[in-house]
């Protein structure tokens, strides 16, 4: 059994490692929030630290099917965004809209927009300077779940706020 | 690697002596309808070699026009072993009596030929057995060698469009993504192949998203979009360089969903503001960009009727996705699409009768075609998911992406014709198929 545990999370290494190319997980992978699901213990993050804001806050939000207005827990979930955001100002972020795979691909690309651009609206309202985001879609061109079920959907209608090194640095 | 892929020039087609007969007046004749049709059976021995060396050439130029026609599912070709006659020259009397035994209603014979500096001539008759006549001229095609799969399809076509008396398609390419890797991590580049799914060759390596590319009315260039610079923004490649350009855009923007004008100089495509994607008019020569709708809802997926003159769009304006028709220049759409479930990709027919369309409804995809004001309306395929229809060259047949449902799905391009007989496939590993004008 416990052989078996170290094999699970020798995988999810391996496939960590595979996808980290890009330092913040650029299309918002199971990647960066694997603390705590995997038996790794969780060690306070730096508060100011991207990975803080991607594991701790939170790096996406969750949209119903078709829609791109935001729920509470969108909202909740974006007002902490915005609050991280305004403390560490020298960030920037570009935030991508996805969709699942049930739909034509130009229209998840016009729909993604319209998420993407949802969440940034909010953190603009919230005291984000509009200059420091940027928004992106990728409709269903990068689903971070592949299964063909409401499962899998649930998790990739979504816009993941992708924190960058911009101002200043 | 990426070179010219219109390798085959073809220096020569001519019409040999023979006596033209009209096909129209022949009774050899397949009207394509939406009834069952029976395939007709034709017989094609293997062509004569007439220079030495040429023996292969002939048995494989038999393949290919045999594997189009059979294709189309118009046709069946004989089994050679039941051929009671051989054909050993190309001038020879036609032994009818022998034809008919076996039941062929159309004969196809041909003869192949080298020349010293590597030109093939290519030669054939097509004959309507029980009329005991010859359908049509005979035809010559001289080209490269390495052509030569070329002149097979041009033979295929000329039989194609003698007996049904409808454009041909066999001698065409088709511009699509090629894909490989799973859901999460697809890797994507445009590739370029014949109609039939030889001679592919890529256009572009894989290391940006492409997508839904689409010819020019002439083949010469393709439009597509790419994640190139991390945003999606269109670009115009040309085939024979396969040098690229970025189309000027508006900064702050993304852009997607392009089509040729069919004057070749307009491009016609979405662009997304903030929340908003609305459709938009580019001239390539003059760098001039006019809006072409102006609402707060999802505009995309545009395509020019043949003469230019409208231009058939999806719009959720209505709440769901939905086909609309407006003039080239903007201006007030038409909705013409209002059957159950959702309406998107719409393209308009090279014969300018028909749209092909992508719906979904009740969790399934359909690939169907509708007439233009949205009567007729006609469901051809139904699966997990087909989307993105392209018309071949001749209006009867229309290609599209299948893909696959769970975690190892996978795209592939399939081809149906427009009564919804004979579906099959034909590139796996494939998506967004876009067909060429009839290669010239």
């Amino acid at each position: 059994m416990k052989l078996h545990s170290k094999a699970v999370l020798l995988t999810a290494a391996l496939l960590l490692s595979a996808c980290s190319q890009n330092p913040f997980d650029r299309f918002g992978g199971a990647g960066g929030s694997g603390s705590g699901t995997n038996g790794v213990s969780t060690s306070a993050l730096d508060p100011s630290s991207p990975a803080y804001f991607s594991e701790t806050i939170g790096d996406r939000v969750l949209f119903e099917v078709d829609q791109s207005t935001l729920t509470a827990s969108a909202e909740s979930t974006l007002a902490q965004q915005a609050r991280w955001l305004q403390d560490n100002g020298t960030y920037t972020a570009i935030i991508e809209g996805h969709a699942d795979e049930q739909g034509t691909r130009e229209y998840n690309l016009a729909l993604g927009a319209r998420r993407a651009s949802a969440a940034r609206d909010y953190l603009v309202a919230n005291g984000v300077a509009d200059n420091r985001l940027r928004t992106v879609t990728y409709g269903k061109e990068r689903p971070i779940e592949i299964c063909s079920s409401e499962d899998c959907y649930a998790k990739n209608r979504r816009a993941v706020t992708v924190i960058s090194a911009g101002l200043g640095s | 690697m990426m070179k010219q892929f219109l390798s085959a020039s073809f220096t020569g087609l001519m019409l040999l002596f023979g006596t033209p007969l009209m096909a129209q007046d022949g009774p050899l004749r397949i009207e394509i309808t939406e009834g069952v049709i029976e395939p007709l059976p034709f017989a094609a021995p293997t062509f004569v070699a007439e220079t030495a060396g040429a023996d292969q050439l002939a048995r494989e130029l038999v393949e290919v026009i045999t594997a189009d026609l059979q294709g189309s599912g118009l046709f069946r070709g004989i089994s050679p072993d039941a051929f009671i006659s051989q054909v050993t020259s190309f001038d020879g009397a036609v032994q009818y009596a022998d034809w008919k035994a076996i039941n062929a209603q159309a004969l196809i014979t041909g003869a192949v030929s080298t020349t010293g500096d590597g030109q093939i001539i290519v030669k054939f008759r097509l004959y309507d057995v029980f009329a005991e006549n010859q359908l049509g001229s005979g035809l010559q095609f001289v080209g490269s060698q390495d052509g030569w799969r070329r002149m097979a399809h041009k033979v295929a076509d000329a039989v194609y469009s003698r007996i049904t008396g409808e454009g041909a398609y066999f001698d065409s390419r088709v511009v699509y993504v090629s894909e490989t890797g799973p859901k999460n991590l697809r890797k994507k580049r445009l590739a370029v192949m014949d109609y039939d799914g030889a001679n592919q060759q890529f256009l572009t390596d894989d290391s940006s998203i492409v997508l839904a590319p689409r010819f020019s009315p002439n083949g010469d260039r393709v439009l597509y979009t790419s994640y190139e610079t991390g945003f999606p923004k269109i670009y115009v490649l040309d085939i024979a360089s396969v040098q690229r350009r970025g189309l000027e855009e508006q900064p702050g923007t993304m852009s997607f969903a392009p089509r040729f004008a069919p004057n070749g100089q307009d491009v016609v495509f979405s662009l997304t503001q903030g929340s908003n994607t609305d459709i938009y008019k580019l001239n390539l020569g003059s760098g001039t960009r006019t809006q072409l709708t102006n609402s707060p809802f999802i505009e995309t997926a545009p395509s020019y009727s043949p003469d230019g003159s409208k231009i058939v769009f999806e719009s959720d304006r209505s709440g769901t996705q939905q086909l609309y028709v407006m003039d080239a220049n903007g201006g007030e759409p038409t909705r013409i699409s209002f059957g159950q479930g959702r309406y998107g990709t719409p393209v308009w027919s090279p014969r300018g009768d028909l749209v092909a369309f992508t719906k979904q409804n009740r969790g399934r995809f359909h690939i169907g075609v509708m007439r233009l004001d949205g009567s007729e309306e006609r469901l051809l395929t139904a699966s997990f998911l087909d989307e993105g229809p392209t018309w071949a060259p001749n209006g009867r047949v229309i290609m599209f992406t299948r893909e696959s449902s769970g975690a190892s799905g996978s795209s592939t391009l399939y081809s149906v014709d427009i009564s919804g007989r004979n579906l099959k496939a034909v590139q796996t590993g494939g998506s967004d198929p876009s067909w060429s004008p009839l290669l010239k």
